[in-house]
């Protein structure tokens, strides 16, 4: 006979015994020591099926192939540049992935791509050793061009865009703002006042700080109705 | 001299008051507060982020790198000098080695993530006290552990198997040992045992078994203060 020992949403930290016995499946963040699977991690629970699973409320960004991060340029060779996207190392875009124009010989790449400035790439590949290859070549991909960057849990990006795509776009309605969030944990805001890109941030760091609370929406929705900013004040 | 009563007044297998906190450095990706009678640990930890030199890196996994520093007038006697000394060095190698197994850090090869164990307050068992903030402070920081490390010493004052081993026990006229004991307790895995001087082997078993238990009512409090973070939040 198999026991769950937990319920969906529950807070558990490393060493808990979720469930006993062989009808329950240990994924991510869990594993099974004889017939119990254990928590490996801080995070809430979600039990799908047979499956348990762990949501992790903090940690840092792990890259994955084909994830859209926001990189800070940091250095360039005659070939590439290094972009650092929250990682440890810095990934690397090489000149073939950097752009869709013609490229010409003895060009100043720095025309394209200056240390210091800020893009929006995806993750082309990451070795097993977590060198990472960035490609600017798809849609939307692009330099990013003032605004402002907020940084937040990696983990809580997938609550600030929500199902489908609601939670972000009910801020950028709520603001007027201009929102991406990069699956690094950094989300890019430009608004047309500061008021605007104002609100935007407090939204999404009220989103970090409430994220595994029940009624996210409702009360993000009630936050942004509240402080909505008027239309006068932004003139 | 036979240690028949406690200084402090506690029973043999009493440990100090206890008390921990989760969250205490705003600035580091994970941290805790350990604190037992009068010993408070706070560890703070950074990163996955870059090794060097380059030999250190592992590139099937990440890590793990512990300091462990005594503040200045942390102590009842003479003021610490500051910076690395041959006993902080072997405190930081026996922190490292007992949290390691407990620690996966697969998902981050090539890098460290760093562990600051600062104690801004002694009065003996500091390594164990460093110890339990490291694994809760790992935990906060959302790393992927098997189990919480707890830590406690154990010891033998005037021939009395006792635990958690007080300053004023440490220095006992008639003779003290201390034992310090960590162990995950889920599964009863020792992942430090240290000893200096000499103890009669009955005894021994007595002191560790004594620590032991007491790494149980440790784990509770540190399970509390890592659950208490959340549930917290969630009535504001």
């Amino acid at each position: 006979m198999s026991k769950l020992l937990v319920e969906n949403k529950q807070v558990v930290i490393p060493g808990d015994i979720l469930a006993e016995g062989m009808d329950y499946l240990p994924a991510a963040g869990s594993f099974r020591e004889d017939d119990k699977i254990i928590s490996a991690q801080v995070g809430l629970i979600n039990v799908s099926g047979r499956l348990i699973r762990i949501i992790p409320l903090k940690g840092r960004y792990i890259p994955k192939k084909d994830d859209s991060v926001i990189g800070y340029v940091k250095d360039m060779t005659y070939s590439s540049w290094f972009i650092d996207v929250g990682y440890a190392y810095d990934g690397n875009l090489p000149l073939k992935d950097a752009t869709s124009e013609f490229i010409e010989r003895g060009a100043n790449l720095s025309d394209y791509y200056a240390v210091g400035e800020i893009v929006l790439a995806k993750i082309s590949k990451v070795s097993k050793e977590k060198a990472i290859d960035l490609s600017m070549k798809g849609p939307g991909l692009r330099k990013l061009r003032s605004g402002r960057i907020l940084e937040i849990t990696p983990f809580k990006i997938p609550r600030v865009v929500g199902k489908q795509g609601s939670m972000i776009s009910m801020i950028k309605d709520a603001t007027g703002c201009t929102i991406f969030a990069g699956q690094n944990g950094r989300v890019w805001i430009r608004g047309d006042s500061p008021a605007q890109e104002l609100l935007a941030t407090k939204a999404i760091e009220l989103i970090e700080e409430k994220g595994h609370v029940s009624g996210l929406t409702e009360r993000i929705k009630q936050f942004l109705e509240k402080n909505a900013v008027k239309k006068e004040a932004t003139k | 001299m036979k240690y028949t009563k406690r200084f402090d007044g506690r029973k043999f297998e009493e440990v100090r008051p206890m008390d921990a906190k989760v969250g205490v450095v705003k600035n580091a990706l994970g941290s805790a507060m350990f604190k037992i009678g009068k010993t408070v640990a706070i560890a703070a930890v950074y990163g996955p982020r870059d090794l060097f030199p380059k030999h250190l890196q592992n590139p099937g996994k990440g890590v793990l790198r512990c300091n462990y520093n005594m503040m200045a007038f942390s102590g009842s006697g003479d003021r610490v000098r500051p910076g690395p000394s041959r006993r902080s060095k072997e405190i930081a190698m026996v922190t490292q080695n007992a949290l390691a197994p407990a620690l996966d850090l697969s998902p981050f090869p090539k890098t460290v993530v760093d562990v600051f164990v600062e104690l801004i307050q002694t009065d003996a068992g500091t390594r164990c006290a460093g110890i339990c903030a490291a694994s809760m402070a790992l935990a906060d920081a959302g790393f992927k552990m098997k189990d919480l490390v707890c830590a406690v010493s154990g010891g033998v004052v005037g021939g009395t198997p006792v635990v958690d081993v007080d300053y004023a026990e440490e220095s006992y006229e008639g003779g003290s040992v201390d034992i310090p004991v960590a162990v995950m307790p889920r599964n009863g895995e020792v992942t430090l045992l240290q000893l200096d001087g000499e103890v009669p082997k009955e005894e021994f078993h007595k002191a560790v078994e004594l620590a032991r238990k007491a790494c149980d009512k440790i784990y509770e409090i540190q399970r509390k203060a890592l659950k208490a973070k959340y549930s917290q939040e969630a009535t504001k």
